[in-house]
């Protein structure tokens, strides 16, 4: 994360606080309570997706990836690609610099595309999180979109870079 | 020890990984730590943030602004929640969770979590430095659709049932 944004989110969540001890320290209170109890519930799983994430893409480096969805790896390159990319939920700043490795050591566009979108959007490991809030069929339904929706996403990168460059 | 249980089986796995291959401990563990600064530098202002807005804004307000007959303006600001946002996927879903309580739409949540996940304008910046304006405009524009069909889809699959359930479990 870049430091500025943490920067932006300490200062208002200090800005917010002194606002509201000064306006009224109850509230104050009830609203530091419940940002622990918040942090509290958070805290087991997230340690447990970062240790997985961690571990997938330590057992999965760009090097390996980038032969396995070259451009020539067609419909199978593509599938590998989008279930590489479904295991995990990893942020954008980790996801780019990671597809553009992968461009530049000969991996296919929709094979990246595929990859970046199911990254971004699908994560099995943290479907327990997700449950938890949504329910299971809300919470499988939105990944199983999200999956298909990324087959859109690479079609449409290919369209545009190979078909009409 | 249910709460550990996720770690505990996690780290397992790390072991195991790592028995096959001991050279990857110092990478895996260095990203392990770096991911984990970066969440103990974002996560703490934004429960604190989360507990204020929990303790001040009332239900009505947030109803009225985002609800189910929010219209056109309760999903921009969905939208606008979701890009202006930091962090990965995983730190909305207890977000997700207080705008769920507070009466937000369950529509304007899923384009809220769409949002989040694919649109985030600190990271399309990043994107287009990475991999250039076309690749990222492309993806950018099937985002936007994206996320809309997918809110659309999801309230299909849960039906009347699965919305008034959700709904339920969210009242005060």
């Amino acid at each position: 994360m870049d430091p500025t944004t943490t920067f932006v989110l300490w200062g208002l969540a200090a800005a917010g606080l002194a606002l509201s001890w000064s306006r009224d320290p109850g509230k104050t209170r009830q609203a530091l309570a419940k940002a622990r109890a918040s942090a509290k519930t958070v805290f087991a799983p997230l340690v447990t997706v970062i240790l997985l994430v961690a571990l997938a893409l330590t057992a999965l480096p760009p090097s390996v990836l980038s032969r396995l969805v070259g451009e020539e790896s067609g419909l199978l390159g593509v599938l590998l690609a989008s279930v590489a990319g479904s295991v995990t939920l990893i942020p954008g700043f980790a996801a780019f610099p990671m597809a553009k490795m992968l461009l530049e050591n000969g991996a296919g566009i929709i094979q990246v595309g595929v990859l970046v979108s199911t990254l971004m959007m699908v994560g099995v490991v943290t479907l327990p999180m997700e449950r938890a809030v949504f329910g299971w069929r809300a919470a499988l339904g939105r990944n199983a979109l999200a999956y298909g929706h990324s087959f859109l996403v690479g079609l449409a990168l290919w369209l545009a870079f190979r078909v009409w460059p | 020890m249910k709460r550990f249980a996720g770690i505990l089986s996690s780290l397992a796995l790390v072991a195991a990984y790592l028995a096959f291959d001991p050279g990857k401990a110092a990478a895996l563990f260095s990203m392990a730590g770096s991911n984990f600064l970066v969440v103990l530098s974002i996560l703490p202002p934004v429960f604190v943030l989360l507990g204020l807005f929990d303790a001040w804004v009332s239900r009505e307000r947030v109803t009225a602004r985002i609800g189910e007959k929010s219209g056109i303006a309760g999903a921009g600001l969905a939208i606008f929640l979701g890009s202006f946002a930091a962090g990965p996927l995983y730190l909305a879903f207890p977000i997700a969770e207080t705008l769920l309580k507070k009466g937000t739409g369950l529509f304007n949540v899923f384009l809220f979590m769409g949002a989040w996940s694919t649109m985030k304008i600190p990271m399309l910046l990043f994107e287009i430095q990475s991999l250039g304006l076309k690749f990222a405009a492309v993806r950018y524009a099937m985002s936007f659709v994206g996320i809309f069909w997918i809110a659309w889809a999801l309230e299909r699959l849960l039906g009347p049932e699965g919305r008034r359930e959700l709904g339920e479990r969210y009242r005060p």
